[in-house]
């Protein structure tokens, strides 16, 4: 029996790969890839709680529908961006990108 | 258990890779077993919307602008790996351990029951994608509204920024 727990467990370890992924990794697109991981943990948990509480309804599936939404036009701008920047300097790794630096 | 095993595995997989096309197929099997995790949750609506976006849309996107970007990269990311000093990875790592703790401590606060009868009554209620839609554009409708300006922003945001790219090119 799966119980809210389980998927809770499940949710955590997948938002803390993502979050060691944007952590360690220094390759602009695989952080994104990360990104997506801690957005599908957080789409898990919306529909675990959505179908397991007490009183089940639809609430969370309606949010997670959201956030597949955003997570799309976020790929879409940030891709665009990383394009960008590759041809303006040449790179993406996030550690050679020092334009801000002072 | 088999579902959430690929999820991990490949999850695992997609930080790990040294090559960004093994990550984006990696992560395409962790999308796919999350959406195998929503049909078992009665999530049908999800798990198609997840295989058509994820799978259809976002990895598309991902590969071609690897396959754009990356080419030439390979060589320098390897020389550029070795360069990662060890504090930083260590650093990372504790941190995540540290938030992992901090995720891990809100556990045993209160159970919840999984209860069959209130799904018996949301399909009574005239199946997943109708009761969705029914929650969507009853109580959410300034949402899906805001959500569809979003994407019409971020469409013209990506045109305007090649637009932009290509008069600096000039």
């Amino acid at each position: 029996m799966i119980t809210a727990d389980h998927l809770l467990y499940l949710s955590i370890i997948l938002f803390s790969i993502g979050v060691l992924g944007v952590l360690t990794r220094r390759n602009a697109i695989i952080i994104f890839m990360s990104i997506e991981l801690m957005l599908n943990a957080a789409n898990l948990n919306f529909v675990a709680f959505s179908r397991l509480s007490r009183a089940p309804e639809l609430t969370g599936q309606t949010f997670a529908t959201f956030i597949i939404c955003v997570a799309a036009g976020e790929v879409a701008i940030g891709l665009a961006i990383i394009i960008a920047l590759f041809r303006n300097k040449e790179t993406v790794q996030v550690d050679e990108l020092n334009l801000l630096r002072w | 258990m088999l579902l959430a095993a690929v999820t991990v595995l490949g999850a695992i997989g997609v930080i790990t890779r040294k090559n960004p096309v093994h990550s984006a197929l990696l992560l395409i099997a962790t999308l796919m077993s999350v959406a195998g995790i929503y049909v078992l949750l009665e999530a049908e609506f999800l798990a198609a919307v997840q295989v058509l976006v994820y799978a259809g849309g976002v990895m598309v996107l991902f590969l071609f602008v690897i396959m754009l970007v990356d080419l030439e990269q390979r060589g320098k990311d390897a020389g550029a790996r070795k360069k990662l000093s060890r504090g930083a990875v260590a650093g990372g790592i504790v941190l995540t351990l540290v938030f992992l703790c901090v995720l891990l401590s809100t556990f045993g606060m209160e159970p919840l029951g999984a209860s069959a009868a209130g799904s018996e009554a949301l399909r009574a209620g005239g199946g997943n994608l109708g009761s969705i839609a029914l929650v969507m554009f009853r109580y959410y409708l300034l949402p899906f509204e805001l959500a569809s300006v979003l994407l019409l922003v971020a469409m013209v945001g990506g045109d305007r920024s090649r637009a932009l790219q290509a008069v600096r090119d000039r």
